[in-house]
């Protein structure tokens, strides 16, 4: 095996394209978890039983199924419906929808953990139901929600390599056709395994800033 | 001192009137009943001390009334207004008349000092945030607190929390005040900042107050009845002289013996 800077120079316009798109839909897909795990969460707390109950088991559902398994019914079940998306589209909803399931655990702990007595201060003060989520719990649960959180989006990017499989080319997917194309695996590979890397930690960081910053 | 202006009639002279109402409340948890049925009533302007061991239901008739808990039967009456059993809309409006103060004192600790004070004034009431400052940095200063404004709670020492607790529930200008074990999660040389401050209060105010305390003292001083609890029931009530000095009951002074 002999290491081949040439091929490095050759792929890293490729890399880069695929790091956008990786890039991307971690960002989307974070964003789509983080906001649809508080909706669960919500509807969750909701006094209706039919409500509750239908979230409960599609929640319970998409989580207990693989991530790969809901892409590929994403990819092609649904332009049977009728609704067809392209491949980063449906990718970034995979990957939002299946990790909401987590997230919208890492709520309910976080919105557990405010102590009962806050929401009886916010009843003896007569503030409206909507207000003691929005000012008293939630501010509250935050701090505790973003370590939990950080975990999955990093948890998230190492996942972004199976929107490959439905013709998304992020990261491994140009990866993959440069290599095929040329017969060199392994530069590629390991630049791509790099970056892993040095986004995860960069994203861990961050994460590290933030979590300083909220505990204050 | 304005922390409370709304006039009651005195007492002396025209009929005092009765604020609140208990009838034939019944509570229970499980199997275990810790209101029996009931029946109590507080008239405008009174201090009422509810004392017994623990477990005879004195924290339950508080939290009833701050609707923290709904009784399994009976009424409660407030100012003349239902709020047990009622309409939610009803119960909303005549919760604002009453106050609570907790074991705990349950400050917000994501919001200042001052932000606890002024949070609901403003989002209740309707007061707007010049009018809720203004009155909270009044209350501020009268629980001794002016300089802290924009504390967060967390920093404060449990005594000074509990002030502002307290400084917290008046801003509303509730009619009726429950104290519920205020001083019991405080340290020992704490207590007596606080309970200076309600006996101010209720000397210089004409809230209601319905008071859940181990403190016999502060009792005997704010008191102008004392209500005995026993499993779910009140075996004997009167004035503070009373119950402290010859009640008539052997469990009440068995109780009062055992706590002085």
């Amino acid at each position: 095996m002999t290491w081949d800077w040439g091929a490095v120079a050759d792929f890293l316009p490729y890399f880069c394209k695929g790091l956008v798109v990786t890039l991307e839909a971690l960002a989307l897909g974070s964003l789509i978890s983080f906001a649809l795990g508080l909706v669960w969460t919500l509807l969750l707390r909701t006094p209706t039983r039919w409500v509750r109950w239908p979230v409960g088991v599609l929640t319970e559902f998409v989580r207990d199924t693989p991530l790969l398994v809901q892409l590929f019914f994403l990819f092609y079940v649904l332009p049977e419906a009728g609704v067809t998306l392209s491949p980063l589209t449906t990718g970034v909803l995979g990957l939002g929808l299946h990790y909401s399931t987590y997230t919208m655990q890492v709520y309910r702990a976080g919105i557990e953990a405010v102590p009962a007595g806050q929401w009886e201060a916010a009843t003896a003060l007569s503030l409206p139901v909507r207000r003691t989520w929005t000012a008293v719990v939630l501010p509250q649960a935050v701090r505790r929600v973003v370590p939990p959180l950080g975990n999955y989006v990093i948890a998230m990017l190492k996942d972004t390599p199976m929107l490959m499989t439905i013709g998304v080319l992020e990261m491994l997917g140009r990866a993959r056709l440069v290599s095929q194309q040329h017969f060199q695996f392994t530069e590629p590979l390991t630049v791509i395994g790099v970056a892993f890397i040095v986004v995860s930690y960069l994203a861990s960081l961050c994460l590290r800033t933030l979590e300083r910053r909220l505990v204050r | 001192m304005s922390v409370e202006t709304r006039k009651q009639p005195a007492v002396t002279g025209t009929l005092p009137t009765e604020l609140i109402r208990l009838e034939g409340v019944t509570k229970r948890f499980g199997d275990n009943t810790v209101l029996d049925g009931l029946d109590l009533s507080v008239d405008a302007g009174r201090h009422v001390t509810l004392i017994g061991p623990s477990g005879s239901g004195k924290t339950t008739i508080l939290r009833l009334l701050m609707t923290l808990a709904k009784p399994d039967e009976g009424t409660i009456t407030v100012d003349g207004q239902r709020l047990f059993p009622a309409p939610e809309k009803q119960v909303r409006e005549v919760r604002k008349k009453i106050g609570m103060v907790f074991q705990q004192f349950n400050l917000f600790p994501n919001m200042s000092v001052l932000r606890n004070l002024t949070e609901a004034p403003v989002r209740v009431l309707g007061l707007s945030g010049d009018e809720a400052e203004a009155r909270a940095r009044e209350l501020l200063d009268l629980v001794g607190l002016a300089d802290k404004c924009d504390a967060k709670p967390t920093r404060l020492s449990g005594g000074q929390q509990q002030r502002v607790a307290i400084a917290r529930a008046l801003a509303m200008r509730p009619r009726v005040l429950l104290l519920d074990e205020v001083t019991s999660a405080l340290d020992p040389e704490l207590v007596a900042g606080v309970l200076d401050l309600l006996r101010d209060i209720a000397r210089s105010t004409d809230i209601t107050m319905l008071c859940v305390t181990h403190e016999m003292g502060f009792a005997r001083d704010i008191s102008d009845q004392v209500l005995m609890f026993d499993a779910g029931r009140v075996i004997e009530a009167g004035p503070p002289e009373k119950i402290f000095g010859d009640p008539e009951r052997e469990r009440t002074r068995d109780f009062i013996s055992a706590v002085l």
